[in-house]
């Protein structure tokens, strides 16, 4: 699959969030106290808030418009409320962070 | 070999019925129920809810057809019985289909009482029983205007206020000369009545309708005093007869019911009825709490269970029309060597009686504040003597709501759900043994709440008590709550943990105090970093990550994802220089929309994450801080500088104050004001902090909140100079920052607290001192934020839009 180049390891402070464009299309990059990152799209299913600028804790993010919570591993949305978001594979190569995305995924554009 | 037990009627008794002996025993009987609606049971009580435009027709089935067939019932629907060969014992319907029982239950409920007028059988005449006249009076309503309900009692009333719902010109006939004669005295019903006639119901008394006029359809009412009244819709609502036909024809001893001993078993030994078509000990029941009373006797009894007969039911009832509470229950008129203890009050509406014979409660009505309703009930079902309470004592009412039931005290067979005859103890059992942990499981369990519903508030407080109580047990099913869903710790222990063990980070808080999710949540680590930023201003170092999004890039983020950049402008006073600032700034950025804020300042609003350093740099105006959990603004009325009716110069009170203060953060926003005089201009009386220039000095107002839930400040406190306003409100502003809960307004707090606790806390002026010393160290270290980011080239790069590609 294609990795694209979409920033520098430390340019995501732990415990937070940076969007990201490509291509006209916007990703939510998470870099977790773990020390994981990881990449979902940057609009909250249920109106569409900027999922980047949430709260963090654990593997999770609190949208910053309602306060819906996000797994960013998998994109699924938390009970009580229902829905998931598209989630994309992340490499760290060199302090670079690439996010794998493949023909399938480019032509659905948003 | 299972027996087979054959219900006709799929009504609410009847099928209650089976419920009961379900839960008896499951596999005794093979069990089939015939109803004639074409709808499985519905709560026919609510169809006035369903009227009202409260509730849909799918929100009142009380079982779905799912239910039927998972408890292996078979039913059959839109079909009637319409003889009972009990000589070969069997059913024979409508449908030509026959239907072999061993044991058979009547339950074919009520009819009701169309009065035999000429022209009653006219297009628009009709009842108010099921479904399907709840849809003709809906469809009714759309086309035509002027409805006439025959009958002023419980149901006429209630299909009065559903056709006023509906926007129909309603008009109520009555042949008695009060409302309600079966429920009420004649106090109540006319207090009762001049409340209804103010929502718009009109009423014709001592009227005895006599013919029905129209062609086709209805066009009128004739009384037999020879006057008439317009009508599209003729609501019969007199009365209901018992559907007794089937059991007549059948053989069966009917009276004015079908005749039934206590335990419920009519003339045949094989056949038993209950609900409205039974007749016991005399009385035909109208009202659904006796019927689910005598359904658990029968079910116990078909289950070979051994139970108490039935010997009748007290009854009460109780209306809800619109804002009007009424409640009745057991002997209610006067006379018949009874003595009545009466209030009644006429400013307020309220009216309440209660009957005692010999010393015992038997009886008593209700209006206009009905919260004693369950306990008086319990009083007369128990015959209390009323020997053992003081007479007003009775009549505890709203206040005593007010102040909280004591659930500890009350007993275990307290009547809580009267319905459905729910005693406190069962619910209790519910919560503790039984996993209930909702009062929507609890209605599953129990059944309580599941009629009428007005004791659902009630079932949720005993919910609350009985977790509470279980929570100092410390069983695992319970939960006890603390300051979010990671800790049972509440914030005042959070915070003296913080202080005595010196733990200087959230992550460190969290770690130490045993945090359920080791990162927190959104609601506890917003909360975290403000503790610790309060207690420690020197040392702590402000966690972002831990922040909300408008308080880390100090802009209020909007809902398309942009920003919006409020200057400060103290004491709401600017100058041409500003505005031509902010008018250069807006055009330059094409700014979407510039907007004066009710705070007294101009927002600038569509403003993109990464123009905010450019936008603050070109600015150079403080922030305003309009995005945080922080001092806002100090508003202010013009006052002595122009006004001809200002004692003192409220705008320099007011500037002095926003900048003594600004940069602040506090648990929750503070909004603040300065008035000139007490015509209070400046709206000091919905602020957290409120000043109003009087003669000779200021009073200075806390706790008042102009947003969603209103409230009016309190004087704390009146002083002479503007330098003892400076003291009180820093002494008073440090006080809150340390003393409430992230996320309390002050209103909120000083409702928790009280305003007296407050003003002995400030009363000591050394107290004072040291707080406003503890103020000004806070003080001290705040910056403004906008420069900070502006300056320094780290913070700066935050907003940058990162574009690969």
């Amino acid at each position: 699959m294609p990795k694209y180049w979409v920033g520098n390891a430390e340019d995501i402070p732990k415990c937070g969030g940076r969007s990201v464009f490509l291509h006209g299309r916007e990703f939510a990059v998470f870099h977790l106290s773990d020390g994981s990152f990881h990449a979902i799209e940057n609009r909250c299913p249920h109106k569409g808030g900027p999922l980047s600028e949430g709260i963090v804790s654990g593997k999770f993010v609190f949208c910053p418009l309602h306060d819906w919570k996000i797994d960013v591993t998998d994109g699924q949305v938390q009970a009580p409320d229902r829905g998931c978001v598209r989630s994309y594979d992340v490499e760290i190569e060199g302090g670079k962070i690439y996010i794998l995305l493949d023909e399938a995924n480019w032509t659905e554009a948003g | 070999m299972r027996k087979k037990l054959v219900l006709i009627g799929n009504g609410m008794a009847g099928v209650r019925t089976v419920e009961e002996l379900l839960k008896a025993d499951p596999n005794r009987y093979e069990i089939t129920i015939i109803g004639k609606e074409p709808y499985p049971n519905y709560n026919r009580i609510q169809l006035s809810s369903v009227l009202q435009g409260d509730k849909k027709i799918d929100d009142i089935f009380l079982n779905t057809y799912e239910w039927y067939s998972r408890n292996g019932i078979t039913l059959h629907t839109g079909e009637a019985a319409t003889l009972i060969d009990r000589q070969r014992k069997r059913v024979l319907t409508d449908k030509g289909r026959e239907i072999p029982y061993d044991k058979l239950i009547v339950a074919t409920g009520s009819l009701p009482f169309m009065l035999p007028l000429p022209g009653a059988d006219k297009e628009g005449v009709i009842a108010f029983r099921d479904i399907k006249d709840c849809e003709t009076m809906m469809e009714t309503a759309r086309h035509y205007r002027k409805a006439v309900v025959i009958g002023g009692g419980l149901l006429g009333l209630e299909a009065a206020r559903g056709l006023l719902n509906l926007n129909m010109d309603v008009t109520v006939v009555h042949i008695f000369h009060h409302l309600m004669e079966r429920q009420l005295d004649e106090t109540a019903a006319v207090m009762l009545q001049a409340e209804l006639e103010k929502q718009g119901m009109r009423f014709l008394l001592q009227k005895n309708t006599e013919k029905i006029l129209g062609r086709k359809r209805v066009t009128g009412v004739m009384f037999s005093d020879g006057t008439t009244e317009k009508a599209d819709l003729v609501v019969m609502a007199v009365g209901i007869r018992p559907n007794v036909e089937l059991a007549k024809r059948s053989g069966l001893e009917v009276n004015r019911g079908i005749v039934v001993n206590d335990y419920m078993r009519t003339s045949d030994p094989d056949i038993y009825a209950v609900g409205e078509c039974a007749e016991h000990r005399e009385i035909v029941y109208g009202l659904v709490a006796p019927l689910y009373e005598q359904g658990q006797v029968l079910a116990k009894h078909l289950a070979g269970v051994p139970t108490d007969p039935y010997t009748g039911s007290v009854t009460f009832t109780s209306l809800k029309v619109s804002g009007v509470d009424v409640y009745s229950a057991g002997e209610f008129r006067d006379g018949g060597g009874t003595r009545a203890i009466r209030i009644h009050d006429e400013a307020q509406g309220i009216y309440k009686k209660i009957l005692v014979r010999g010393g015992r409660v038997v009886g008593a009505v209700l209006f206009g504040d009905t919260t004693d309703g369950q306990k008086l009930f319990s009083l007369i079902r128990k015959r209390a003597d009323i020997s053992a309470f003081g007479k007003l004592s009775l009549f505890g009412g709203a206040d005593e709501k007010a102040a909280g039931t004591d659930w500890a005290s009350v007993s275990d067979d307290e009547m809580i759900c009267g319905c459905n005859g729910v005693s406190k103890g069962v619910i209790v059992d519910a919560i503790r043994n039984q996993g209930c942990t909702t009062v929507e499981q609890i209605k599953g369990c129990t059944n309580a709440s599941r009629s009428c519903g007005r004791c659902k508030g009630q079932v949720a407080e005993i919910l609350e008590y009985v977790l509470g109580e279980l929570g100092e047990s410390a069983a695992p099913a319970a939960v006890k709550t603390g300051m979010c869903g990671c800790t049972t710790l509440s914030h005042e222990e959070v915070r003296r943990e913080i202080t005595a063990k010196g733990l200087r980070s959230t992550r460190e808080v969290m770690h130490v105090l045993g945090w359920r999710n080791p990162e927190g949540c959104s609601k506890c680590r917003p909360a975290l970093n403000y503790y610790l930023g309060m207690l420690f201003p020197e040392d702590y170092e402000d966690e972002g990550a831990s922040r909300f999004i408008n308080e880390r890039v100090h802009a209020n983020i909007q809902n398309d994802g942009t920003f919006s950049v409020v200057p400060r402008m103290y004491g709401g006073v600017t100058s041409p220089e500003q505005l031509r600032k902010i008018a250069d700034v807006a055009e330059k950025y094409q700014v979407r929309m510039v907007k004066v804020t009710g705070g007294q300042r101009i927002d600038l609003l569509g403003v993109r994450k990464e123009d905010l350093p450019k936008i603050w740099e070109e600015l150079d105006m403080p922030s305003g801080f309009a995005y945080g959990k922080a001092i806002r603004t100090v508003k202010t009325c013009v006052g002595s500088t122009f006004c001809r009716f200002g004692t003192q110069d409220s705008i320099q009170m007011g500037i002095d104050m926003e900048r003594k203060f600004e940069r602040l953060y506090t648990p929750h926003k503070v909004k603040m004001a300065v008035s000139g005089c007490p015509r209070n201009c400046a709206e000091s009386g919905i602020k957290d902090i409120g000043v109003v220039a009087i003669d000779g000095g200021w009073e200075i107002y806390v706790g008042g909140n102009g947003g969603v839930e209103l409230r009016g400040a309190e004087l704390l406190v009146t002083v002479k100079t503007p330098e003892e306003v400076l003291e009180w409100s820093g002494a008073f502003l440090q006080y809150y920052r340390e003393n409430a809960r992230y996320l309390e307004r002050t209103s909120h707090w000083i409702e928790r607290v009280g305003l007296k606790a407050v003003q002995d806390a400030l009363a000591d002026p050394e107290t004072r001192r040291e707080l406003n010393e503890r103020l000004d160290v806070a003080l001290s270290v705040t910056k403004d934020p906008w420069k900070e980011r502006v300056e320094n080239p780290e913070l700066r790069k935050q907003f940058e839009q990162i574009t690969v590609g």
